[in-house]
């Protein structure tokens, strides 16, 4: 919890010294726009996909497929209310359903056939986007549904509407693993599937309901990001999301070998990503050079929760510091 | 031997969060002798050894090796220095061969590549020296667990040690392999070389070591010569007690005759799996313990898992309570009352980053499902009880039980199925790798459960154990029941010559082959 949030603090610092215009909030129509609400509202798809991601990691998995989900419900969703002419309820939950069926499709192959995550999960990301493009005909749906567009341009209590979306996500997943077993479960089992096995945990369903999650996170993430534009693009929504989620559930300290996860800490990591971005574009960086910079600051955060790299660094310190004062003994770190 | 001493350290000093592990720990080895380091749990043997090898840094203290002052800061570090260590657990990889095995990390180069051949005479050589001939190139999976503990072996001795650790390396040999062992460490004594052994087994170390180190709670108790320290001097040194407190401890508990009479709790009739067990009948009945013995390999672990349905029977049927019923999974056998504790804690039975708590509460709330959780105040209670019946050193619930000893680790894997209140409990070498003091109290408690009406499932590859425990004895060879003992047969002359006996069905097949 401390470093991702540690380094957010001091991107912060560095956009209200460096960054001109960074920190400026405005009140406009009764609503507050500035770069800081940015970050909350574009960072909200990250934040949903993350906490979904979150769940998969600690199963020791990972789910590649969450950027194609997005475009499969984002194409549905316009799909449903522009072609076939149906109401919002109905576009929402047939969105939400396409999204659910591709959790369910990845739990399944993997918890249920055993298929490595990454394989399983790389199938429907690659073949996910080729059914978007079926669903929408090959065009990119344009959508003025004013329902659908309050989902991710709307404001609720003068912050953006996709932050409610979040946060009511965010007590959901924390609900479902946490007032349950689940939560423990799930760690049990990307800790060590064998000994969890032989508790009596059942490591399937818990595994297989990591993905069905992380499906409806994609699905909920794909209707904001294409209400953001107010189209769905099948090619572009979502696209590299997946890198996004899984840094922001790493940069927030669950393991990629599974166990413990935090959901906060992934919203945190995700607000840090997206806090990134956003400066960039605020400093008037190139996009296409623009992924470099944020690589940097992920590493840096990465090594800083790594003992080794930690007690490296400390050992340096120490040296230089008993070097200086050779009259103190010099304390050594704790492993 | 009247030369300095190859290895000194004097009052080392390491502390981990919550725990003072060493207190300036003195010790000492000379040249050429074999060097038992012994004490409880917990002890801090194994934070002396993973200081000395530099796995962990010290807080304070000094070593001095050959006369120089070392501080190894990682394995290598310590093993270019002439120190090697074999640890408890093979850390070799399964899916190389011998060879590589044995020169993983120093392969012979030339210009960068790899020099097969030389690798593999290498390899050979060092075998060699262990009076073993075996194929380099086979894949280390495909030996035995004695000839990897070799190999392990083999590998230590490749970088011409001139101290050798052996972190418990006889808990998973049998008889026969642990005296090969000794022949080795003899050998190497003769070469000159020092050995520090730590074992659990004090015959042991009465059979092969010349001088032995006592540490109790992080803190040197004393040096003595072997001749000069009766067995129940030394353990009444390690456990800080006196003597005749042990011998009450130790003398033999009435052996109440079996209950055959009553409705079995299980009974398994012709129940087999292919290429594992043959098909066997085996019943066990509430308030006795029956004792699955032979030698490793002969099926006893294979035999538990079918019964919990860790892996699937193919033939027979499996009674409980005189019901037919079916078990596939663990979860089945834990819907039947069925408890399992295995013989590798490290592989199938912690949960290393979940803390004492979750590890304990896991099979009782895995039992009631995702949806119905415990309440914190009720797993608070529940480890609560088990930390405090089971005397589990910890600094607290919330400790990540992987921070915890071997002993008291597999005291929260019985806390964590005694709370589902089994009603047969398979216990898979529950004192393998632990102290004498833990290993009395596992015993004890194994007792204490049979009177409550417990049936108990019991398996040991220490015949004094089993003697001692158990009211039936099956005895197993190669995946078959050859045998069974009751009452006053079980002795472990008994259990050693039916093991020993041929074969009467002279058609038998090993079950490898089916």
């Amino acid at each position: 919890m401390f470093w991702p949030l540690l380094a957010l603090a001091l991107l912060l610092l560095f956009d209200y010294l460096f960054t001109p215009g960074f920190f400026r909030l405005e009140l406009r129509g009764g609503n507050l726009y500035g770069s800081r609400i940015d970050v909350l509202n574009q960072g909200a798809r990250v934040m949903l996909v993350s906490l979904g991601m979150t769940l998969v990691i600690a199963t020791g998995g990972v789910d590649l497929s969450v950027g194609t989900v997005m475009a499969l419900a984002g194409t549905v969703a316009a799909r449903l209310l522009v072609v076939d002419g149906y109401g919002f309820i109905a576009a929402v939950s047939g969105a939400l359903g396409i999204a659910l069926l591709a959790g369910a499709w990845n739990g399944v192959l993997v918890a249920y056939f055993n298929i490595q995550p990454i394989i399983a999960t790389l199938i429907l990301m690659v073949a996910g986007r080729g059914v978007a493009q079926l669903v929408s005909d090959g065009q990119i749906i344009n959508f003025n549904d004013a329902s659908m567009v309050f989902l991710g341009n709307g404001h609720f209590f003068r912050l953006p509407f996709t932050l409610t979306i979040v946060l009511f996500v965010f007590v959901g997943m924390w609900a479902l693993t946490r007032q349950t077993a689940v939560g423990l479960f799930i760690e049990a089992v990307g800790d060590n599937p064998v000994a969890s096995r032989y508790a009596g945990v059942n490591a399937r369903l818990v595994t297989f309901l990591a993905y069905l999650l992380t499906g409806l996170c994609s699905g909920l993430a794909g209707l904001v990001a294409s209400s953001n534009i107010k189209s769905a693009d099948a090619n572009h929504i979502g696209l590299y999301l997946e890198l996004d989620a899984i840094l922001a559930v790493v940069v927030g300290g669950t393991a990629l070998t599974g166990g413990r996860f935090y959901l906060v800490n992934s919203l945190v990591g995700a607000l840090l990503i997206q806090t990134l971005t956003t400066t960039m574009y605020a400093r008037n960086i190139s996009a296409d050079i623009a992924p470099m910079p944020k690589a940097l600051v992920i590493i840096a955060v990465c090594l800083l929760q790594s003992e080794k790299a930690r007690r490296y660094l400390n050992q340096r310190f120490t040296r230089h510091q008993s070097a200086a004062l050779p009259a103190i003994t010099p304390s050594r770190a704790q492993p | 031997m009247d030369k300095a001493p190859l290895l000194e350290i004097r009052g080392l000093e390491k502390s981990f969060p919550g725990v003072q592990a060493l207190q300036g720990v003195d010790f000492t080895v000379g040249r050429g002798e074999i060097h038992a380091l012994m004490g409880e749990n917990g002890a801090g043997k194994s934070t002396l050894i993973k200081v000395l090898t530099g796995v962990y840094n010290r807080d304070g203290g000094e070593s001095r090796f050959e006369g120089r002052s070392i501080r190894p800061r990682s394995p290598r570090e310590a093993e270019e220095a002439g120190i090697s260590t074999v640890y408890q657990e093979v850390n070799l990889i399964p899916h190389l061969s011998v060879a590589e095995n044995i020169c993983l990390g120093r392969q012979t180069t030339r210009l960068g590549f790899v020099r097969w051949h030389a690798i593999r005479k290498r390899a050979e050589k060092a075998l060699h020296r262990l009076d073993l001939t075996l194929d380099t190139s086979r894949q280390l999976s495909s030996c035995s667990v004695a000839i990897q503990q070799m190999v392990a072996l083999a590998r230590a001795l490749d970088t011409s040690a001139k101290l050798l650790i052996l972190d418990e390396p006889t808990s998973s040999l049998d008889e026969r392999e642990v005296a090969e062992l000794f022949k080795v460490m003899r050998k190497l004594r003769g070469e000159g070389m020092s050995i520090v052994f730590v074992t659990h087994f004090l015959g042991q170390v009465y059979q092969v070591c010349d001088r032995i180190t006592v540490l109790r709670s992080g803190k040197h108790v004393g040096e003595y010569a072997t001749a000069q320290l009766p067995r129940m001097e030394l353990i009444a040194r390690m456990i800080g007690k006196d003597v005749t407190e042990i011998e009450k401890m130790s003398r033999s508990r009435d052996r109440q005759p079996a209950p055959l009479s009553a409705q079995p709790f299980l009974q398994v009739t012709n129940y087999g799996r292919k290429g594992s067990v043959c098909p066997m009948d085996l019943a066990v009945r509430p308030g006795e313990v029956v004792a699955l013995a032979g030698l490793l390999g002969s099926g006893r672990t294979e035999t538990a898992k079918l019964i919990f349905g860790a892996d699937q029977a193919d033939s027979g049927e499996i009674d409980i309570e005189g019901r037919p019923v079916t078990i596939r999974s663990p979860r089945d056998a834990l819907r039947y009352r069925i408890a399992f504790t295995t013989e590798d804690r490290k592989v199938d039975g912690i949960i290393p980053n979940l803390s004492v708590r979750e590890n304990i509460v896991l099979a009782l709330q895995a039992s009631r499902g995702p949806w119905a959780r415990m309440r914190r105040p009720e797993q608070n209670a529940l480890a609560g009880r088990f930390i405090k019946a089971l005397d589990i050193k910890t600094p607290g619930p919330e400790q990540p039980i992987k921070n915890l000893s071997g002993g008291n680790q597999q005291k929260v894997l019985l806390g964590r199925w005694l709370a589902t209140e089994p009603k047969l409990f398979i216990l898979d070498e529950p004192t393998r790798g632990i102290d004498v003091g833990a290993k009395a109290e596992i015993e004890k408690l194994i007792d204490a459960l049979r009177k409550q009406g417990m049936a108990i499932l019991f398996i040991s590859s220490e015949l004094e154990e089993v003697v001692r425990a158990s009211q039936r004895v099956v005895v197993l060879r190669d995946g078959q029941k050859i045998g069974e003992l009751t009452g006053d047969e079980i002795s472990e002359q008994t259990i050693m010559r039916t093991i020993a006996a041929p074969t009467t069905d002279s058609e038998a097949v090993h079950p490898a082959q089916l």
